[in-house]
């Protein structure tokens, strides 16, 4: 059989069945961004909800049962259905064009992960109309307290048993893609460090999310099956749950930001015109946050009692993260040094990632140190902590992906005065939002609360004010990227920036349906190292 | 793989397929399967025949994807990158399958050295078990302080699951004959040797079923009883079904041995299939020394 045979250059197929039947990544890709965005509007308005009530103190709006709904839908479809699926859709669009590859290896199943996850979300969001409402024990779904959720509870698990499906499919579809499709001189020290992440967060993924299968999985046989895996009456233990759950969740949060790390380790050379400082280090430093990441579940349960051995190993392993964690913050501010630095769009979100992530690193190691930790615990502090990381870190780091790579996908670049615009509003009320927790968490106010008593007001009252206005500032965001894939400004050249480093930046603006599909060659010119 | 090797990957492109329906029907039968069981949990008997349609709907797909996939086999649309894929990607599915007996085997090992120990007022606990569980003695097996699901019987290592142990590693050798004749394209092996595996597989089943019965009618070893209870039903169960997924992996490549597929140089799918059957058995080790046995 000659090779045009199945070599042939078709373009997308027409109407909806190119997304339907999708097994090109850059449309898989796409699905993944666009459906991300859904969520993380969705998830959004959740918060909003939420940050109403606790505008000011006593009960005004919802009645505590939503309340409790609410937060724990708010974090399952933000950490599940807006974090995770972004950076797949990421990895989708940019690792075969990163490392010179086709496509992904395995197209079809590709485009399973994906469809698997709108199944999980309708399954998930149907429970708010339950009897007994949504889920309401917090997305860390503890028992005894999920076991008390109504008819939502069996929706709860299978959804995400379903999650759980799509990461691992995702993830073994990224290392394969990683090990097995690169181009020939594409050796894995000369990978790009976004390449590096995923790599290093798809072994993270294929580890964990088997675990929190098995863990919700107890929680069904426990509820509906008679097993005693979490009752104390028969030999089992309520405090069993948190541990599998944080041998699951520990390792999540890495898989939650080793992407942005990634990202920012694209953009801060760019636009400094310098290569990445370290690179070789910022693997290892990868790694070993990865590695480390099995092995400090337990600071999630300082509290809840556990031998002064257990609590003494837990808190010294995970103090060690601050270790890689600051190789990769010194690397990133070594780049920059004397460095010819423009502060585009891209370069604004990595940077107030940069700054605001370490805020976000430094209160975790404060929490891991237990005797803090014990009066940290379930406050506030804790909720400004994750959110840290979570907002300025994965959410800064995602969208400073889009703006980076936006102009390779639409082929036209977007508004960069109303992108300088979304970043200061967001960056600003990113602040107003998640700084005053600090002070409300070490002035005892408990998370997952309803209402609260009246000297925790003001901090609440500013809070509140910073959220509505960091969700209004995201609808900007959806308005540029709308502007620019309706091609609403100026053609983008392949290279969009400044003499950028790395495969992608060698096919044209928009990027054709099919790239590489010959290995290009690599030269250390385009590579990082 | 040598770095000259990757380069010759690249004499004929990677085959990419086209548009493929078989992804959707299969998200579609997750969600009737998974809408079906969840209300069916919830008390509507309805509701199972969504389950089943939903099941069906999958059974439909794998059929399918999998004619698709053996066709573009047999077409010779495959390099040595795309088998390369499908063997990294069995691979780490097999890995996360680890994973996940890793749980139960985890909620095993702390149950049975921290949970119940503390419970009996092992290491600070005196206090948990005088006010709680006061007399309850730790020893293993147990059903717990509130004796779930009455007294019961310890499942013996050195009846039926030793035959089983013994059953499972002899399916180990006769997959392995079975794969050097394939080798050696010695066909009629191959047929007798594979036809014993997935036998021996369906009679591993089998035993498993007797016994389940015997625990459930003689012993009053139930998922109930408490946590040894649910960690031997719980690990063993889906231990059973893995050994089941497996034996019709291995029927549905005897077939396709039957119909004269696969080739000394080529057959994936049987070494997949290999590679998933003695993932079963390394499993079933591990639940013969720490469940049955110690």
């Amino acid at each position: 059989m000659s090779e045009h045979d199945h070599h042939d250059d078709h373009g997308p197929a027409k109407g909806i069945k190119r997304w339907l039947y999708a097994t090109n990544h850059k449309d898989i890709g796409t699905m993944y961004l666009v459906f991300s965005l859904a969520m993380f509007m969705i998830g959004g308005f959740m918060a909003l909800i939420i940050r109403t009530e606790l505008f000011s103190p006593g009960l005004q709006f919802i009645n505590p049962a939503f309340f409790n709904q609410m937060t724990t839908m708010h974090a399952l479809i933000m950490v599940f259905g807006a974090v995770m699926p972004a950076f797949v859709g990421l990895a989708n669009w940019m690792i075969p064009l990163m490392i010179g590859a086709p496509d992904m290896a395995l197209p079809r199943m590709n485009n399973w992960s994906f469809w698997i996850l709108p199944v999980a979300f309708s399954l998930l969001l149907s429970t708010l109309f339950m009897p007994g409402g949504a889920p309401a024990s917090g997305w860390t779904m503890y028992p005894p307290l999920v076991l008390q959720t109504g008819d939502a509870f069996p929706f709860l698990i299978f959804s995400v048993h379903l999650m759980g499906l799509s990461s691992i499919m995702g993830a073994i579809n990224v290392i394969v893609t990683i090990i097995n499709m690169r181009a020939p001189d594409m050796l894995l020290l000369r990978m790009p460090m976004f390449v590096w992440t995923w790599l290093i967060t798809a072994y993270l993924l294929i580890a964990v999310m088997p675990v929190l299968a098995g863990a919700v999985t107890m929680l069904l046989t426990d509820q509906f099956f008679g097993t005693s895996f979490f009752l104390a009456a028969g030999g089992g233990d309520p405090v069993m749950f948190q541990h599998i759950f944080w041998f699951f969740g520990h390792p999540e949060v890495y898989i939650m930001i080793l992407p942005a790390f990634g990202v920012v380790s694209e953009i801060i050379p760019t636009f400094s015109r310098k290569p990445l400082f370290g690179h070789d280090s910022m693997v290892y430093a990868a790694s070993s946050i990865a590695f480390l990441s099995f092995i400090v579940w337990a600071h999630h349960m300082f509290t809840v009692g556990m031998p002064l051995s257990g609590q003494l190993f837990f808190m010294f392993a995970t103090m060690l993260i601050a270790v890689p964690t600051g190789v990769k913050v010194f690397n990133w501010t070594a780049t920059m040094w004397r460095g010819a630095m423009t502060f585009e769009t891209p370069m604004l979100f990595s940077l107030a990632f940069l700054f605001l992530f370490t805020i976000g690193g430094l209160s975790g190691l404060m929490l891991a140190i237990v005797p803090s930790d014990i009066q940290y615990h379930d406050s506030y502090f804790v909720v400004a902590h994750f959110h840290y990381v979570l907002v300025p870190g994965a959410i800064f780091g995602i969208q400073a992906a889009v703006y980076y790579w936006l102009p390779k996908w639409s082929g036209h670049m977007y508004n960069e005065k109303l992108g300088k615009l979304h970043f200061w509003l967001s960056a600003v009320f990113v602040n107003v939002t998640f700084f005053p927790m600090h002070f409300l968490g070490l002035a005892g106010m408990p998370r997952r609360i309803p209402d609260y008593s009246t000297q925790f007001a003001n901090f609440n009252s500013v809070a509140s004010i910073g959220a509505i206005g960091f969700g209004l500032s995201q609808l900007l965001f959806i308005y540029i990227i709308w502007l620019s894939v309706r091609k609403q400004g100026a053609q983008a050249t392949s290279e969009v920036w400044d003499n950028p480093k790395g495969l992608e930046w060698t096919v044209p603006s928009p990027a054709p349906y099919h790239t590489f599909e010959r290995p290009p060659e690599v030269t250390t010119d385009k590579a990082f190292t | 793989m040598s770095y000259a090797d990757s380069r010759s990957y690249r004499e004929r492109p990677y085959y990419v397929p086209h548009e493929s329906h078989w992804p959707i029907v299969g998200a579609v039968g997750l969600l009737f399967t998974m809408l079906g069981v969840s209300t069916w949990l919830n008390g509507s008997d309805a509701a199972f025949w969504i389950f089943m349609a939903g099941i069906l709907v999958i059974i439909y797909m794998l059929a399918g994807w999998f004619n698709d996939v053996i066709a573009e086999s047999t077409g010779d649309m495959y390099n040595k990158q795309v088998d390369m894929s499908f063997r990294m990607g069995m691979f780490w599915f097999i890995f996360s399958e680890v994973m996940f007996f890793s749980a139960f085997f985890g909620a095993l090992f702390y149950s049975r050295s921290m949970v119940v120990p503390w419970l009996g007022g092992g290491s600070n606990n005196f206090f948990t078990n005088l006010l709680l569980w006061d007399g309850f003695e730790a020893t293993w097996p147990t059903n717990g302080p509130g004796n779930m699901g009455g007294e019961f019987i310890a499942m013996e290592p050195f009846g039926l699951p030793l035959i089983n142990t013994a059953i499972l590693l002899t399916s180990s050798v006769t997959i392995t004959i079975a794969h050097h004749a394939l080798i050696a394209n010695h066909r009629k092996v191959l047929k007798a040797f594979l036809g014993l595996t997935f036998l021996l597989g369906f009679i591993f089943v089998g035993l498993q079923a007797e016994e389940y019965i015997v625990a459930y009618q003689d012993m009053n070893l139930k998922l109930t009883s408490g946590i040894y209870g649910s960690t031997f039903f719980m690990l063993t169960g889906f231990h059973g079904m893995h050994v089941s997924i497996g034996a019709i992996m291995l029927f549905v490549v005897w077939l396709r041995v039957l119909k004269g597929h696969f080739s000394p140089t080529s057959h994936f799918a049987f070494e997949a299939t290999a590679w998933y059957w003695h993932f079963v058995d390394v499993v079933w080790l591990g639940l013969y020394v720490f469940v049955y046995w110690i």
